[in-house]
């Protein structure tokens, strides 16, 4: 068949993927060195370069935690920017190893799309942001208004509808960027903005005067984001699961990258002991080695302190943890056991 | 005695496939017809193959499902239960129409731009270069978000009309500006509506057959009857007499604030208006230079001897230089045509739901089938844009120059 290998790669040349071996994507990272990580095209605090051009973010710890627990090195990435539009297609043809793209966990993309969720390291919620001498206290209020949303989002289509269930009328406005929705807005092209809640809250902060936007109280969808990776190889998708889950767990144990040096020395908790692999053999069954987790939170530390670092309460982005609280905290971040 | 018979016909054998200089030419071209349709379609099931051990399945049932969003200008019904097969056809309807009015516009503004580029007065002449130096030479994608910002920047919102002293108000009050766009009046078409429209059709066609037995007589007897007024005598009086008699059954429906926006009348997007209006004056300065081109195509000697035989400057461009002209001008227009259809791609960047941003932007992203949809986008824009050509070379075929 070296025939049909030659052809496939010139129709890959034709601007078409050719396909690729469906498993051993852990063997292929390790061949190549680097781990492609799709990302978006940048959204501060989710990913973003910075003014050295080093990538970070909030889905870019993610990328970076995987390659430590795979490679040993957090910065043996290929961030691949990818847009809404060509970011499954990236994933499916294998351009990229993951996908960290804060991107919503659904049924056809899960199912249909054949891509697996290995967890959601953001729960978000859509939201609608109004100002406020609109005088308009809900989002049941809102018949007539004319509505910026950012096309080719989940959000576009919870708006249809959440409209169409109250029984009101909106006029849509498409827009493709975070900021053009802002110039829009602002100069009341249209009446409200929606889209993620945390998003909204990031807009708004770069505002010259934030009070006069008022949040509406409605949350009219649940957007669980989270990292994806095809189907069909499980061996990878678990090491993408289980270092979220490891960054999860951290924080719940209290492991941070300032003690962990200290615990690695050895601890009375024993399920301390099996994250950082100083106790059983967790990281030989995912095929890496025994410290991988301890690589992992070696990068940014703990999912708190990557959250902290780059989308909490102390960065502009100014996000409370909300519904990312630890399940001990009250929120929904629950992490399967290490055992 | 000889008997006249006919030269020996030689009858076909196969063989002569081979030895016949005849045919042998096409059994060649048979087998390399052969070897390409082999080769591309070993490309093809290739590609296939390797797509679906991507898990790239190529399927098109998406388009019969529901397709979930709400599109802001739709001429067709559409909600967002509808497929995404309708939602496809609402944004082929809406590039349709938006390359339409481009076309025509930027056809009116060439036409008028390349005349009077060639005037001998400076101050109009350097001005139509100016306007196509600028025009030409900045990227449409510019003009369009140029357009487009200044719209929503400089036009008053909805809410500025509300209240006792409003800030801005509506021309005539009956057409309103906004940054969403221009609401104008809409007809509303009472009991013996009917009439008057069919009367109005007829009278167009009136107009038609006038200027045709006009021109008949000037070929025929010389004599010339005045074209201007009695057109637009025709043009209006029937109908406007027919909407006298009938009671004045055609009524104004003006749009009013209502809730958060304006509502009744016709509302004209400020996304439509912007890559319109970007779409027009862009082509237009390319089709200036073509109208240019053409009437400098066309020797002087030409409107000399028109000028020789008494005919007024006017009717020298009418009547002898236009069209001479449009041979060379029409094969150019055909592809600032196709460009305009093809430039209105770029609406998505002011959220105007043509085919790429409902089939190629919404559908695609919410699908998720890229290659499909991408595929059906190449499919339509190659469909229209012949069309378009074959629809603009019967055009031209009718006025070259005709060769016997």
């Amino acid at each position: 068949m070296k025939k049909s290998v030659f052809f496939g790669a010139l129709t890959a040349a034709a601007g078409l993927a050719a396909g690729v071996a469906a498993a051993g994507t852990l063997d292929d990272v390790k061949a190549r060195g680097t781990l492609n990580c799709g990302v978006t095209t940048g959204l501060v605090g989710f990913a973003a370069p910075d003014s050295n051009g080093e990538w970070e973010g909030f889905d870019v710890a993610v990328c970076r935690a995987v390659a430590a627990a795979v490679l040993g090195d957090g910065n043996a990435v290929e961030f691949v920017p990818t847009t809404g539009k060509t970011r499954f297609t990236a994933l499916a043809s294998g351009e990229i190893d993951m996908l960290a793209r804060n991107t919503t966990w659904t049924f056809s993309r899960d199912v249909d799309l054949k891509f697996t969720f290995v967890g959601v390291n953001y729960y978000d919620g859509q939201g609608f942001m109004v100002p406020k001498d609109l005088g308009v206290s809900s989002a049941k209020d809102l018949d007539g208004a004319t509505v910026c949303i950012q096309t080719g989002t989940t959000t576009e289509l919870n708006l249809a509808d959440f409209f169409r269930s109250n029984n009101i009328s909106y006029e849509p406005v498409p827009i493709e960027t975070n900021a053009e929705a802002q110039q829009q807005y602002l100069a009341g092209a249209c009446d409200v903005y929606t889209t993620d809640a945390s998003g909204l809250a990031a807009t708004r902060a770069t505002f010259e005067a934030p009070g006069d936007h008022v949040l509406l109280p409605e949350i009219i969808s649940k957007e669980p984001l989270g990292p994806l990776v095809r189907h069909g190889d499980n061996e990878w998708g678990d090491i993408v699961r289980w270092t979220l889950n490891a960054l999860i767990t951290a924080e719940e144990l209290g492991v941070t990258s300032a003690n962990m040096t200290e615990m690695m020395a050895g601890t009375n908790n024993p399920e301390i002991n099996r994250l950082l692999g100083t106790e059983g053999t967790l990281g030989e069954m995912l095929g890496l080695d025994a410290d991988w987790a301890a690589k992992a939170l070696a990068v940014g530390g703990n999912y708190g302190e990557i959250f902290e670092q780059n989308i909490g309460e102390a960065t502009p982005i100014g996000l409370a943890r909300g519904l990312n609280a630890q399940w001990t905290d009250g929120g929904l971040l629950y992490s399967p056991p290490f055992r | 005695m000889t008997t006249l018979t006919d030269p020996p016909q030689a009858s076909f054998r196969l063989s002569m496939l081979l030895s016949d200089t005849r045919y042998r030419s096409y059994t060649f071209q048979f087998i390399a017809l052969m070897l390409l349709i082999a080769a591309i379609a070993f490309l093809g099931s290739n590609l296939m193959r390797n797509l679906a051990a991507a898990g790239l399945n190529i399927s098109y049932q998406f388009l019969g499902s529901p397709a979930g969003y709400d599109i802001n200008q739709t001429l067709v019904e559409y909600t967002s239960q509808s497929t995404n097969a309708k939602a496809a056809l609402v944004g082929i309807l809406n590039t349709l129409l938006v390359a339409f009015l481009a076309c025509v516009t930027a056809t009116v503004l060439g036409v008028i731009a390349g005349v009077l580029r060639l005037s001998n007065n400076w101050l109009v002449s350097k001005l139509m270069s100016f306007y196509v130096e600028i025009f030409r030479n900045i990227p449409v994608l510019i003009w369009i978000i140029i357009i487009f910002t200044i719209m929503i920047a400089v036009l008053p919102g909805p809410r500025a009309f509300r209240g006792d002293e409003p800030s801005a108000s509506m021309v005539f009050d009956a057409i309103a500006f906004t940054n969403r766009g221009v609401y104008i009046p809409a007809p509303v078409w009472g009991p013996g509506s009917m009439v008057v429209v069919i009367t109005f059709l007829l009278s167009v066609v009136g107009v038609f057959a006038y200027r045709r037995y006009a021109t008949k007589l000037l070929y025929d007897t010389g004599r010339l009857l005045p074209m201007g007024w009695p057109s637009l005598a025709i043009f209006f009086v029937p109908a406007l007499l027919a909407y006298l008699v009938m009671g004045m059954p055609i009524g104004l429906e003006y749009p009013e604030l209502k809730g958060f926006n304006f509502s009744g009348g016709i509302k004209v997007g400020g996304p439509l208006i912007a890559l319109w209006f970007a779409l027009s004056i862009y082509t237009g300065a390319f089709i200036a230079e073509n109208v240019r081109a053409g009437i400098q195509a066309i020797s002087k000697g030409q409107s000399e001897a028109a000028g020789a035989l008494g005919l007024r400057q006017g009717r020298i461009m009418n009547l002898v230089v236009l069209p001479q002209a449009l041979r060379v001008i029409i094969p150019p227009l055909i592809s600032q045509y196709l460009n305009i259809t093809k430039n209105s791609s770029l609406a998505i960047a002011v959220g105007y739901a043509d085919i790429t941003a409902t089939l190629g932007g919404i559908t695609l992203n919410q699908t998720g089938r890229a290659i499909e949809c991408v595929l059906l986008l190449m499919l339509f824009y190659l469909t229209i844009s012949l069309s378009i050509s074959a629809v603009m070379n019967v055009y031209n075929n009718s006025v070259k120059l005709k060769e016997r």
